[in-house]
């Protein structure tokens, strides 16, 4: 090996923990892609997330490398978990296909994509391998920092008006605007006595002696299970128990096994 | 080790984002596909500026950190009013311009 191509590898160890790291990093991307449940998706992202914040720091950027896991793995990651969980954990993707085939193309269009940008990496001419130790021999903060409040002080100054933009955005998007005054206990309660229905509380949800679960609903005394007795926002989400047929299943069950029985010992006599 | 290696994995990386957003339906998930496909950019960044020997690449790779923070803001904040219009995150049923 001579001398160029030595300051053009880097170490030994650097090379193994790529190989061993960039391995997680993939298998957290295609978990990330390939998982049913969101929650499992957020989870293998971080993962690749923090891999991601060693390569920062084995390539020198010491500072990118903290910022990448306090921001993205501690900040914007449980933003994400903190959304899955408001907008339904187990609400799975569901599987029907609206547009023919869309998935096998997406597919071929991943791989021709991803062999496009392969085949172009490995004909650029990147020869070219200098290490941070001149640009870090003042330290990496004091380096970004130099350039960060001179030659980009101006980008930097926009940055500044882009994350208020983006806070006023949120904001606006999620904050509903109370028009009238909310209604006291009194008010509601006459309203309920003019309305004429549900006078007293809700019903409780479950069927005692049985299951007691809030997600289950009531049974009628019909035995139909009745949705007003499970909470709106599981209703909404569609997480409703139903348990009605259970007690149906139970009996024809109960009736079988007594068949069974009866047909045996009739048997049992018959060969006696 | 070949540095372009990094490059190499960026690639790699970008492509599964990529493949995911068009995929996925739960917009939650094409969203972190997106997050992916940001990182992928920086670790680019990050490798080019040691190969190049200045902190350029890392000054750029900062820069769209902000960008991605102000865009998770924004994006999620669009995800939790549509979910709340539409009871539902699939981006299939987001078709409509107006409930």
């Amino acid at each position: 090996m001579n001398a160029q191509l030595a300051a053009y590898s880097t170490s030994t160890g650097e090379a193994f923990q790529f190989w061993v790291l960039g391995t997680v990093a993939v298998i957290g991307a295609l978990c990330t892609v390939f998982m049913k449940k969101a929650v499992h998706s957020a989870l293998c992202l971080a993962g690749t997330m923090i891999v991601l914040a060693v390569f920062y720091l084995a390539n020198g950027a010491y500072f990118l490398g903290v910022v990448q896991i306090v921001v993205y793995t501690g900040a914007i990651m449980m933003l994400f978990l903190f959304v899955v969980m408001l907008v339904g954990v187990t609400a799975a993707d569901s599987l029907r296909e609206t547009i023919k085939g869309q998935r096998w193309l997406a597919l071929l269009c991943g791989l021709g994509f991803g062999i496009l940008l392969v085949a172009g990496i490995g004909n650029a001419s990147l020869n070219e391998f200098n290490g941070l130790t001149e640009a870090n021999a003042n330290g990496n903060v004091e380096g970004l920092a130099t350039l960060l409040f001179s030659k980009y002080v101006f980008a930097f100054e926009i940055t500044g008006a882009l994350l208020i933009t983006a806070a006023v955005g949120a904001m606006v998007l999620t904050h509903r605007e109370r028009t009238e005054r909310a209604k006291t206990q009194r008010e509601l309660a006459e309203q309920r006595v003019r309305e004429g229905k549900h006078l007293p509380p809700l019903p409780a949800p479950g069927v005692y002696a049985r299951h007691n679960a809030v997600d289950i609903a009531g049974l009628l005394p019909d035995g139909t299970p009745s949705e007003l007795t499970v909470s709106k926002t599981l209703r909404e989400r569609g997480q409703i128990r139903d348990v009605s047929t259970e007690a149906i299943s139970d009996l024809k069950a109960l009736e079988q096994r007594a068949k069974d029985r009866l047909e045996r010992t009739n048997s049992g006599e018959a060969s006696q | 080790m070949n540095p372009v290696n990094y490059i190499y994995l960026a690639a790699l990386l970008f492509t599964i984002g990529a493949t995911g957003v068009l995929i996925r339906r739960n917009a939650i998930v094409v969203f972190m596909c997106i997050e992916l496909m940001l990182n992928a950019c920086n670790l680019t960044l990050v490798a080019f500026s040691r190969m190049h020997g200045n902190l350029d690449g890392q000054i750029i790779a900062f820069f769209t950190m902000v960008v991605a923070a102000a865009e998770v803001v924004v994006g999620l904040a669009i995800i939790v009013s549509l979910f709340r219009s539409r009871h539902s995150a699939s981006v299939d049923d987001a078709s409509l311009m107006k409930l």
